[in-house]
């Protein structure tokens, strides 16, 4: 292809980025207005939520946890004892709390979340249209949105807010174990570590970026599997598009909240 | 295209496991979030203190003050004040506000790694207990504002200490002075060729060393004799101690004298009231008397201006 022939192609494809990205967000606000909706919690829903629930999460949960725990003993292990050999053992604990709870812990779970539960989900809803059943259901005049799209993404957003939260708890107990052991006399101290940590604006953002990244991996592959891929090229590879989509608004959030917390 | 797979069926058993596990995870959030106003202190009861500075740089929302290393109240705001002065208020639980008195004083220390810390001291701690909203200045001590003016004196202490160790300095002429004289102390003259400048002023003042002895034996000799001249068998100590045994016996004579003429004084005393009385008996008399008199006179008047003829008027008393 020729330099001018690619000058020519950019319009085109800055057009259908554009309208991919419309399309993109506005089916979002779609799925998410039907999943504030009190309609979508009807029974036959409901059944469906509560499969989805569950299955996406508790399979994750014992082994998630069990990895976070390894992890986070070997980081906070590595930060007290640094902090230690340079005169700093009193900021290490802060730095835990920073470094693992505020920032690794959530992203870990969002992108765990992503690749176990939601990605496979926007697989299998591919799946389900391409064998018809959206139309079948539309048919019968129930809305394949409430009881095969916003179950899955449901699922997505308590997974990742269950795993955040429980493997955070973890981390603060695994923390207040390695630095002071196995002694209730430090708690007050600790508390009060932690709650300076978590000023209000650090922990309003902890939330927002959790429940961002919830919706970030829940949306992006559910939506992305509701339409064909506008490229020919990336036609074999239908998630793949997603996948790119849900990382860069992952890279973004994260972005969003470090400038947040420390600028 | 992937088949998609066959949907588990829903059972009473997996609808409870869902709903339980949806419930947990309510807990956990509702725990965390109670845990973390917890943290805050959003919970405990507190008193306001007021910190007043010139400067609030590394004061942030959320610091700890601390007392003997112990957190003990919080930072919950941080304020201009219309004086250009910073207001700094201190959130303390009543709980702890008992270590805070009315002599307390309130540092902020700066150093050189880490950030701001706030402390409080209470050096009287039967001082009244510091009063709720209390304003109290908040002395400040950097230690990185303390590096240039450690510098221009760390100059000046080597400048002195240069100009001290140069060759023609004082300290080095100095230096050389005790050399001479520990040079001297050391030679055939010691100290006192040291102190008398030459020999033949340091043989005098050896003579005269000999000599305050020879004196110092004698005068010993001298306080030998005194001794057994005032303290001896013949001394006179021993004869004082006789004369005052004798003293002993004259006063006790004395006293017996006295008492005699004490009693011959008592004597006097009632020979002295008997002659009083006696006189006041002799006055009674003495008018009684003048009354006989006067009516004698008046008798001897009578008779004589019936007597003519008696010339003598005069009266003889018995």
């Amino acid at each position: 292809m020729s330099p001018m022939t690619s000058l020519k192609a950019w319009p085109g494809i800055v057009r259908r980025r554009v309208s991919l990205s419309w399309r993109t967000l506005y089916t979002s606000a779609l799925v998410l207005a039907l999943v504030l909706s009190p309609s979508s919690y009807q029974r036959e829903c409901r059944v469906s939520l509560a499969r989805h629930v569950y299955l996406g999460t508790a399979p994750l949960l014992s082994w998630f946890t069990l990895l976070v725990a390894v992890a986070s003993l070997v980081v906070i292990r590595i930060v007290v004892v640094t902090a230690d050999s340079y005169g700093l053992s009193q900021y290490a604990l802060e730095m835990v709390v920073r470094v693992l709870v505020l920032e690794l812990i959530p992203l870990t779970a969002a992108l765990f979340v992503a690749v176990r539960c939601t990605l496979p989900g926007g697989v299998e809803l591919v799946a389900l249209r391409a064998r018809g059943d959206f139309e079948a259901q539309r048919a019968r005049g129930v809305d394949p949105l409430v009881t095969e799209v916003v179950p899955r993404v449901l699922a997505g957003m308590f997974s990742v807010v269950t795993l955040a939260v429980l493997s955070c708890v973890i981390s603060l107990v695994l923390a207040y174990l390695v630095v002071h052991g196995l002694t209730g006399a430090a708690f007050d101290t600790y508390t009060r570590k932690v709650g300076q940590v978590f000023n209000p604006s650090v922990g309003l953002i902890f939330w927002l970026k959790t429940i961002f990244f919830s919706l970030a991996v829940s949306l992006i592959p559910m939506v992305s599997s509701l339409y064909d891929p506008v490229s020919k090229k990336v036609q074999a590879l239908p998630e793949l598009q997603g996948l790119v989509r849900m990382f860069l608004l992952i890279l973004l959030i994260e972005v969003a909240s470090l400038m947040g917390n420390y600028y | 295209m992937q088949e998609p797979p066959e949907l588990i069926p829903v059972t009473p058993r997996l609808a409870f496991k869902a709903a339980m596990l949806m419930l947990l995870v309510a807990l956990l959030v509702g725990a965390s979030v109670i845990y973390i106003l917890y943290a805050r202190g959003v919970f405990d009861r507190t008193q306001k203190l007021v910190l007043l500075s010139d400067d609030s740089e590394g004061v942030v929302v959320g610091m700890d003050m601390t007392f003997s290393g112990f957190a003990l109240g919080r930072v919950n705001h941080v304020e201009l004040a219309p004086d250009g002065n910073v207001r700094i208020l201190v959130d303390v639980p009543h709980k702890d506000a008992h270590w805070l008195r009315t002599s307390s004083i309130f540092t902020m220390e700066r150093g050189l790694v880490g950030g701001t810390r706030i402390k409080a001291y209470s050096g009287i701690l039967t001082d009244p207990p510091l009063p709720d909203g209390a304003e109290r200045k908040l002395l400040r001590g950097d230690a990185t504002a303390e590096i240039p003016r450690l510098m221009n004196v760390a100059r000046e202490l080597l400048a002195n200490l240069q100009a001290m160790t140069a060759a023609e300095s004082p300290l080095n002429a100095s230096l050389a002075n005790v050399q001479a004289v520990t040079g001297k102390l050391n030679g055939p003259q010691g100290a006192m060729g040291l102190l008398l400048g030459n020999e033949s002023d340091a043989r005098k003042l050896v003579t005269t060393l000999d000599r305050a002895n020879t004196l110092l034996a004698r005068l010993d000799g001298l306080a030998a004799k005194a001794d057994s001249q005032v303290f001896g068998d013949k001394g006179v100590m021993p004869e004082t101690r006789a004369t005052v045994v004798q003293l002993n016996g004259l006063l006790a004579d004395a006293r017996g004298s006295l008492k005699k003429v004490d009693a011959v004084l008592q004597e006097a005393q009632a020979i002295a009231v008997n002659t009083r009385e006696g006189t006041a008996d002799l006055a009674a008399l003495r008018t009684e008397a003048e009354s006989s008199l006067r009516k004698v006179e008046h008798l001897v008047n009578e008779i004589n201006r019936k007597w003519p003829f008696a010339r003598d008027v005069e009266i003889k008393l018995p």
